[in-house]
C-alpha cells in the first residue's frame, strides 16, 4: 500500500528532542530519531510503497511497528485516503456564550488607526457621530440581557462584554445591564461573568470602585510608553492621552489588587514605527503594573501608512521571539508571565484545539448595536452586511447558519496546505472584510506572519515541555 | 505506545518510548488506539474471530460469488438467508428495507421465511 505522511509541523527542543504537530488532528507527539527519520521517510510526494520501505530496513520489525504506530496514530495514511466524514457546524442553534454589549458608538478619543471611525471603518456614518443611536437607552440593555439569558441553553455560566466605542461614555448603560443581569441570573441559575474594554480616560473612583466590586475582567487599551501612546491615541483636539490615562490606570490596578479582582490586561495596537515588543511589554507590566499584555498589529487595509509591511511583519516575529525568551525563563520557574499572545497560543496548541471557525463570532458569540441588532461580533456591529437579527425578535438562524457554513475552513481553499490551519482557520472575519471585501475569505497577507508567530509557540512549546513538562498542568481543564 | 526491545547484553533498563503523546488531544488520540488493539481482525484470519461484526461499512466481504473456500455450495443456503442477511444485519449490501433504522417491522407477517416469503410486502419509500 502507498503511504504517505499527513500535513504536519516538524520541531525540536532546545536538548534535542524532536516533536510532530499533526495538523489533521492538532496532536503533538513526542518522536524518537528513528521515528522522526519515518515520518521524514513518507513525507515525499505521492507517499511510499510500504512493503517496499520495510523491506529495505535493517531491523524490519522495528520497522513495521513504527509504521504501524504512525498510521494508527493518523501521522501516515494512505495516499489518496478519503477524509473521515465531519459534521460542517455543531447542532444548531448554538447556545450563546458571551455578547458584546456596544454600549455606545461615541468615543473621546480620535485614534487614527480604528476600525471604528477611521478609515476603514465599516459604518457608513461619518466619523465618531458613528450610525444609530449615539448610546444605547436602558431598555435595549435590559432587553440584551434577556436575549442572553434565553438563548444560551443549558449554559451554567455566560459572559458579557461592554464596548464602545469609548465603553465608559454611558456607563450608565453598563451599571443598568450589570444590575439587572445579577437580578436575571438567579432564575435562570446562571452565573455571568463581565468584562470591558476602555481606552481608561474616564476610570473615575466611582467607576473603578463598581468594575471592581463586580469583579470585571478589565482590558485597557494603550499602546505604550507616553511616546508610543501619543502617536495615535489622541484626544480630538490632536493632544496624546498619555498624561491622562497614566495615573487612572494606577489607581485601577492598585484597587483592583487590593480587592484581589481579576488580572487586568493591555491590549496594544502595533503599528509601523511602534517600539520593540519587549520595551513596551517592560513598561505596561513593570512600570504600570499591568498583569497581562496582548499585542495586535493593527487591522488596515492597503496603503494605510500606519499598516506593518512585510518588514514591519518581519521586525515583530523577531521581538515576539525576544519576549518568549522571558516566557521560557519564567515556565522553567513554573511562573506564569503576562505575555498574553504567546500564553494563549500555548493553551491551544496544549490542548490541541482544532478549529473549523477562526473564533466564536457568530457561533458562541455576538455583537449587539447600540440599537440592539445582532451582528456577528463588536467589530461588525451596525455593518448591515452582516447582521444576525435582532435582541427583540432574536436570532435570524438562517442568515447565521449560512454564514457559518461559508465561512467553514474546508471551504477556505487557500489553507489546505497550511499546518497552521487548526489555530488559523483563516483569520479574523473582520480583517478579511476590510481586507477583501469578503469576511469569509482567508487572510492571506498575514499568512507567513501567523505561520511564524505558530512556529514560534511549536518551539516554545517543546523547549519547556523538554525542561518543565508539569507546566502545561495549567493549561488542562 | 511500542518501546525498543531490549537488548540481553545491556543491564534492564527502563525501556525509552518511541512515540510519546504531549498534549492533551495525542493523549486522547492514543487513549482511542490503544483501547481498538486487538479488536479488529479480518475474517478469514486463524483462529477465526468468535463475534461478527454488526452493520456492513465495519467489514470486508469478498463478495457474493464464492464462498471462503473458493466455492459455492458454502454460500447462502437457503437463498432466503440472503434476504436476511441483507436485511437484519445489514451484511450484504443489497436492495431490501434496511431493518436496523427504517424497517424494523418488514418482515413482522413473515413467520417461516421458506414457506411464507411472499407475504412480505414492498415498502415505498
Amino acid at each position: 500500500m502507498q503511504l504517505q505522511t499527513v500535513l504536519h509541523r516538524r520541531f525540536r527542543g532546545e536538548r534535542g528532542a524532536e516533536f510532530v504537530y499533526v495538523a489533521s488532528s492538532a496532536a503533538i507527539l513526542g518522536v524518537d530519531a528513528a521515528t522522526g527519520a519515518v515520518v521524514d521517510a513518507f513525507a515525499v510526494p505521492g507517499g511510499r510503497d510500504q512493503d517496499a520501505w520495510i523491506a529495505d530496513q535493517a531491523d524490519r520489525e522495528l520497522a513495521e511497528s513504527t509504521l504501524h504506530d504512525l498510521v494508527d496514530l493518523g501521522v501516515v495514511r494512505p495516499v489518496g485516503e478519503s477524509p473521515a466524514p465531519r459534521a460542517t457546524l455543531p447542532p444548531m442553534p448554538f447556545p450563546l456564550a458571551t455578547l458584546v454589549l456596544n454600549v455606545t458608538n461615541k468615543c473621546n478619543l480620535t485614534c487614527t488607526y480604528c476600525y471604528e471611525y477611521g478609515e476603514d471603518r465599516l459604518t457608513a456614518g461619518d466619523g465618531s457621530k458613528g450610525t444609530g443611536k449615539p448610546k444605547m437607552d436602558d431598555d435595549t440593555a435590559r432587553q440584551s440581557i434577556d436575549f442572553l439569558m434565553r438563548s444560551s441553553g443549558d449554559r451554567p455560566q455566560v459572559s458579557i462584554t461592554f464596548f464602545g466605542g469609548e465603553t465608559l461614555l454611558n456607563f450608565p448603560a453598563i451599571r443598568v445591564a450589570t444590575e439587572y443581569a445579577e437580578e436575571t441570573a438567579k432564575s435562570f441559575k446562571k452565573r455571568v461573568h463581565y468584562s470591558l474594554t476602555t481606552n481608561a480616560t474616564l476610570l473615575t473612583d466611582e467607576v473603578v470602585d463598581f468594575l471592581t466590586k463586580h469583579r470585571f475582567g478589565i482590558t485597557i487599551s494603550i499602546d505604550g510608553d507616553q511616546q508610543d501612546q501619543d502617536r495615535h491615541r489622541k484626544f480630538q483636539k490632536g493632544v496624546g492621552s498619555f498624561d491622562v490615562i497614566e495615573p487612572r490606570i494606577r489607581h485601577l490596578l492598585v484597587t483592583n489588587k487590593e480587592r484581589k479582582g481579576r488580572s487586568i490586561g493591555a491590549r496594544v495596537t502595533l503599528t509601523s514605527g511602534a517600539a520593540p515588543v519587549p520595551h513596551t511589554y517592560r513598561f505596561l507590566t513593570q512600570e504600570l503594573g499591568f498583569d497581562e499584555v496582548g499585542f495586535a498589529p493593527v487591522t488596515a487595509g492597503l496603503g494605510r501608512d500606519y499598516a506593518l509591511g512585510e518588514k514591519g511583519y518581519q521586525k515583530l516575529l523577531r521581538e515576539f521571539g525576544e519576549l518568549a525568551e522571558d516566557y521560557v525563563a519564567a515556565a522553567l520557574r513554573n511562573e506564569t508571565h503576562g505575555f498574553a499572545n504567546l500564553g494563549d497560543l500555548l493553551r491551544e496548541l496544549h490542548q490541541g484545539v482544532n478549529k473549523a471557525h477562526p473564533c466564536g463570532a457568530g457561533l458562541g458569540l455576538l455583537g449587539v448595536s447600540t440599537e440592539g441588532e445582532l451582528g456577528l461580533c463588536h467589530r461588525f456591529v451596525e455593518s448591515k452586511s452582516h447582521s444576525v437579527g435582532t435582541v427583540t425578535t432574536g436570532i435570524d438562524e438562517a442568515t447565521r447558519t449560512a454564514f457559518l457554513t461559508q465561512a467553514h475552513i474546508d471551504n477556505k481553499t487557500d489553507c489546505t496546505q497550511c499546518f497552521a490551519r487548526p489555530l488559523c482557520a483563516g483569520g479574523c472575519y473582520h480583517e478579511a472584510h476590510v481586507r477583501y471585501g469578503d469576511a469569509t475569505v482567508a487572510n492571506l497577507h498575514y499568512c507567513e506572519w501567523i505561520r511564524g508567530f505558530i512556529d514560534l509557540g511549536l518551539r516554545t512549546y517543546g523547549r519547556i515541555l523538554e525542561a518543565n513538562p508539569k507546566f502545561f498542568a495549567r493549561f488542562e481543564s | 505506545m511500542s518501546n525498543v526491545p531490549n537488548d540481553p547484553d545491556v543491564p534492564p533498563r527502563r525501556p525509552t518510548p518511541r512515540i510519546l503523546a504531549c498534549n492533551q488531544k495525542a493523549r486522547q488520540l492514543a487513549a482511542l488506539v490503544l483501547a481498538q488493539r486487538g479488536q479488529a481482525r479480518a475474517l478469514t484470519q486463524d483462529p477465526p474471530p468468535t463475534q461478527y461484526p454488526y452493520g456492513c461499512t465495519t467489514i470486508f466481504a469478498p463478495g457474493w460469488e464464492v464462498d471462503s473456500g473458493n466455492g459455492t455450495h458454502g454460500l447462502c443456503q437457503p437463498i432466503e438467508r440472503d434476504l436476511y442477511d441483507c436485511y437484519h444485519t445489514c451484511y450484504w449490501p443489497a436492495q431490501v428495507p434496511d431493518g436496523v433504522t427504517n424497517s424494523p417491522k418488514w418482515t413482522m407477517s413473515c413467520g417461516a421465511p421458506m414457506q411464507d416469503w411472499k407475504s412480505i410486502d414492498l415498502v415505498f419509500p
